[in-house]
């Protein structure tokens, strides 16, 4: 990177079900905090982007609704990607390494205990072949996780206890602000330093895929430059998928905070929590990770670093 | 804020029928089904992919090669669904599975229709069951059931 | 049924339990008690109606309720001479600023003929029963004519 981009504010909120306040009311406040811990105002933001799901809130151009949280006027140079929000992030990182932007918000949110999220995430799927047998979320983990056993080398999932639970259906939303170099000095004592960030895609079909590994997920560590790291922030929708992402990572002792979060907020959120954890003094250097898509199909990898920038 | 009002729920439902082009690979792969015939496709490696594909999962080259594959073959993964949702294949409890058909190199996304979860284990054979009133589409095949044991 | 496949319809159908949030939730309650609720912008000061419960352009919560008489001026209309259903053209569509609001809302204008409608025409709302109300906009069956004087354009030019 030209450039160097920190973390150098985060917000979230998190609930098993948020009934009475829609997504706008959810995800105001966050953003308002994310913007407050750093003495911020929309006004002094560069580059505004969001990753959510239309279908989660089940009504089109939802996610043009949710910049009321945001205050769009005068107009912003704004946008979406109906993924997590960490894949927001990186267009983001990306964003700030031109001259003129030096800062980012970055949000997303999601309501997903309003639908039927197991079925939901089914549209994400091959809607030739695959999408019309409708795939619970949770079934297709479990192709996964019974791979896993009978390739011999995952001897934590054998024995009763190691059944993949339900999908976690939680409401939510996050909020990070990034900046450039001496303008994030500027706003914080600690930022976290993003040193590399990468992400990578394997193919749709599950059964061209070996699922006991993550290829993509390696691939994108190479890229983004992860080693050396001493925590490791993941984004694990099911348990199982945590010792895919440690071998994948060549995590051996390290610290490991996993969760899996609200969809389309998780991945964003352990990147704000590795951010976290580096400006807190919990890791000197930290590789975080989100996931998208069915069986980690989908790896973004980065790599964070307290201290000043080279 | 004043107090939160009683929170208003209107139950509401998103409907919509995509009609979809199919292009000559997932077409020739649906007209297939409709006579009962599985179709894979040759990859650069030589794997024969079921479904097929259009474009190859490693280099990204356009693929061609259409190869019939059996309407039979052996579980490589499997999860027990006790809970069948609306739209799935079976409306009873039945194992999600990637079915390694006959001749094919990678496994298919089906319904096992085991009716037990003890039924279900990896290297297991299975055989299609078809629907009738076949249309060319992926539901023309209902789903797997036990063929025998090869384990 | 001996053609080759080109075409393939895939249904899909999800189900919610829609919730409209605090805002809308007052909002509509109030339409069932035969009130507009509308809300302030702490910031700007623009009032609201419907509430969303944030001003999209200060990107702030707007805690304050307004409560509106209903009553408002014509910026605009339409007067459609196709058939809708439940609807016998010619039938005539209006962007309404309510007073006291501050964006315009669409409401059909009856008990008038369409070619009297103007911009500026004072009009108000006629409700359904009261035993008959629900939780929603539907309770305002349509807006007509007040009979006051047109008001001046300057009051709804920033409306228009
Ligand atoms: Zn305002």
């Amino acid at each position: 990177m030209r450039r160097d981009v920190a973390i150098v504010s985060w917000a979230s909120f998190e609930t098993p079900s948020e009934p009475a306040r829609n997504e706008v009311e959810m995800l105001l406040p966050v953003i308002q905090e994310a913007l407050g811990n750093v003495g911020m105002t929309q006004q002094d933001i560069g580059f505004t982007v969001s990753g959510s799901s239309d279908y989660l809130q089940g009504f089109p151009f939802a996610f043009v609704g949710a910049l009321d949280a945001v205050g769009a006027w005068p107009p912003i140079r704004e946008s979406h990607v109906e993924m997590d929000g960490a894949f927001a992030l990186y267009e983001a990182v990306n964003v700030l390494q031109e001259e003129g932007i030096d800062t980012a918000l970055v949000y997303a949110f999601a309501r997903p205990s309003r639908g039927e999220l197991d079925r939901t995430l089914a549209l994400q799927l091959d809607p030739y072949a695959v999408a019309p047998l409708w795939p619970d979320a949770r079934g297709l983990a479990g192709l996964q996780a019974q791979a896993m056993k009978d390739s011999g080398r995952y001897p934590q999932l054998l024995g009763a206890g190691h059944e993949v639970p339900p999908t976690v259906v939680a409401d939510g939303a996050v909020a990070v602000v990034l900046a450039v170099g001496d303008r994030a000095r500027e706003l914080t004592k600690t930022p976290a330093w993003i040193r590399g960030i990468d992400h990578r895609i394997e193919p749709p079909a599950l059964g061209v895929r070996d699922l006991t590994t993550s290829a993509s997920t390696t691939a994108a560590a190479a890229k983004a430059g992860a080693t050396g790291v001493d925590a490791a922030w993941l984004h694990v929708p099911y348990p199982h998928q945590e010792l895919v992402l440690r071998a994948a990572l060549s995590l051996v002792d390290q610290p490991v905070y996993s969760a899996a979060g609200p969809v389309m907020v998780g991945g964003l959120a352990q990147l704000a929590a590795a951010a976290a954890g580096v400006a807190g003094g919990k890791a000197r250097r930290a590789v975080a990770h989100a996931t998208s898509g069915p069986c980690l199909q989908q790896n973004l990898v980065a790599v964070l670093e307290g201290g000043d920038a080279a | 804020m004043t107090a939160v009002p009683e929170v208003l729920v209107a139950e509401h439902a998103i409907e919509y029928t995509y009609t979809r082009s199919t292009g000559p690979i997932i077409g020739a792969f649906l007209t297939g089904l409709r006579d009962k015939q599985i179709k894979g496709i040759r990859a650069i490696d030589g794997r024969v992919i079921v479904p097929p594909v259009e474009y190859d999962p490693v280099t990204s080259d356009d693929l061609h090669e259409l190869v019939d594959v059996g309407d039979a073959g052996v579980v490589t993964t499997w999860s027990w669904n006790a809970t069948p949702v609306a739209g799935q294949p079976l409306d009873r409890p039945f194992a999600w599975a990637l079915v390694r058909l006959d001749g094919a190199d990678t496994g298919m996304l089906a319904a096992v229709d085991a009716g037990d979860e003890a039924q279900m284990h990896t290297g297991m054979r299975v055989r299609a069951r078809w629907a009738d009133g076949r249309v060319g589409s992926i539901r023309d095949l209902l789903c797997f059931e036990l063929e025998g044991d090869l384990a | 049924m001996t053609e080759p496949v080109t075409m393939v319809e895939t249904p899909i159908r999800l189900d919610y339990s829609y919730t409209p949030g605090v805002a809308s939730s007052r909002f509509l309650r109030s339409l069932e008690h035969g009130q507009i609720v509308g809300q302030r912008c702490p910031r700007c000061l623009k009032v609201y109606m419907p509430p969303r419960g944030a001003c999209s352009m200060c990107g702030v919560a707007t805690d304050e309720e307004i409560v509106l008489d209903g009553k408002g001026t014509v910026t605009t209309f339409c007067v459609t001479n196709v058939p809708s259903p439940g609807l016998t053209p010619p039938y005539v569509t209006a962007w309404i600023r309510l007073d006291g609001a501050d964006i315009t809302s669409m409401f059909l204008i009856q008990e008038c003929d369409p070619a009297e409608v103007r911009l500026g025409m004072r009009v108000e709302p006629v409700w359904v029963d009261e035993s008959e109300r629900q939780p929603n906009l539907g309770n305002i069956r349509y807006y007509r004519p007040t009979g006051e004087p047109d008001a001046p354009y300057d009051d709804y030019k920033d409306y228009v």
